[in-house]
């Protein structure tokens, strides 16, 4: 039962994605060159109702509809990993047009060429796996 | 109704991904897409090659379930509610993105100078996108969250680890648009 909930979330997730254009490489481009509100309104208005929203929850102390009261864990605390790994994944998202939730996206839309985008993400995730001993976090 | 077969504009479209991240934490999750590729990692043996991958993967089989979801979704966007594919970005970057060498700009929802097979055959969108792919992997992790886990959630937590990743996504993809495009194309 769960588990239809979570693909039901996911179709309408892909379906956002693909008809509001952020899973399309020109507008990722557009955003860089600051030549469209589209992008940013897109994320600026999911962020004012995320941040008031959270609010919400955590002063009213809201529980899920399991019951169990919502808790929100910090992020770690650091500098160089999120600048570094930003850095990184900001010149992929630009040179590829898409991040990780529109590559699924357009997969299902067929556009195959993103299956090679998709291997490289694996193989990117990967290679962090065995380099993340020696990088600074 | 009519309007669901064009493009979905920003206040329609920001408002509903903050609505799947709030139906994610009330149904006990949260939202985030990069993660899923370490666990895909995990599913194809990598925990054999470095303890990163050795965790419990089943704890994210419900993250995997939003992604098959996912291209579902972009299947049903793709061939059912849209008439016209073609983005209409701003006629500025299309005159750019021509001068770039991508003509099809203006006219297809991804440059078929990339994303088309007759492209990739030409062995240079091949690389561009395998190394595109291999950087969002790598930067992801390494960060701890893409656009989803940082800029959308981590952000709407007021986070201060999620404003330096995204000031860094932004920082890499005008370092990438506006010094390395030009070398590139």
């Amino acid at each position: 039962m769960r588990s239809i909930g979570y693909l039901l979330i996911g179709i309408f997730f892909g379906i956002v994605m693909f008809k509001s254009e952020a899973a399309s490489w020109f507008r990722i481009y557009e955003m860089f060159q600051f030549q469209s509100f589209h992008m940013y309104g897109i994320i600026g208005s999911a962020l004012v109702l995320g941040v008031i929203g959270v609010q919400i929850i955590k002063r009213k102390n809201l529980k899920n509809f399991f019951g169990q009261r919502i808790t929100f864990i910090p992020k770690e605390k650091s500098f160089s990993r999120y600048m570094y790994g930003g850095i990184i994944f900001g010149l992929g998202w630009a040179l590829a047009g898409a991040c990780p939730g529109p590559i699924f996206t357009l997969i299902g839309a067929g556009f195959m060429p993103i299956l090679i985008v998709f291997a490289g993400s694996l193989l990117g995730t990967f290679l962090y796996g065995l380099l993340r001993k020696k990088l600074p976090h | 109704m009519e309007w669901i077969f064009e493009p979905w504009p920003w206040y329609v479209a920001g408002p509903l991904i903050a609505f799947i991240m709030f139906l994610l934490i009330f149904i006990g999750k949260g939202f985030g897409m990069s993660s899923n590729l370490r666990t895909l990692c995990t599913l194809c043996g990598a925990d054999s090659k470095s303890d990163f991958f050795d965790f419990d993967w089943k704890s994210q089989r419900w993250n995997l379930i939003v992604v098959v979801g996912a291209i579902i979704g972009g299947f049903i966007g793709a061939n059912f509610l849209s008439n016209d594919l073609s983005v209409a970005i701003n006629p500025d970057t299309i005159t750019d993105l021509k001068e770039l060498g991508f003509n099809s700009a203006g006219e297809a929802y991804l440059p078929t100078e990339l994303f088309t097979w007759e492209a990739v055959g030409g062995v240079k969108a091949l690389i561009i996108l395998l190394i595109g792919g291999i950087l969002i992997g790598f930067g992801a992790r390494y960060a701890g969250g893409c656009t989803s886990g940082h800029a959308i959630s981590g952000l709407s937590n007021l986070q201060l680890p999620s404003l330096i990743a995204v000031i860094g996504f932004f920082i890499g993809g005008l370092v990438m648009v506006h010094l390395l495009f030009p070398l590139i194309f």
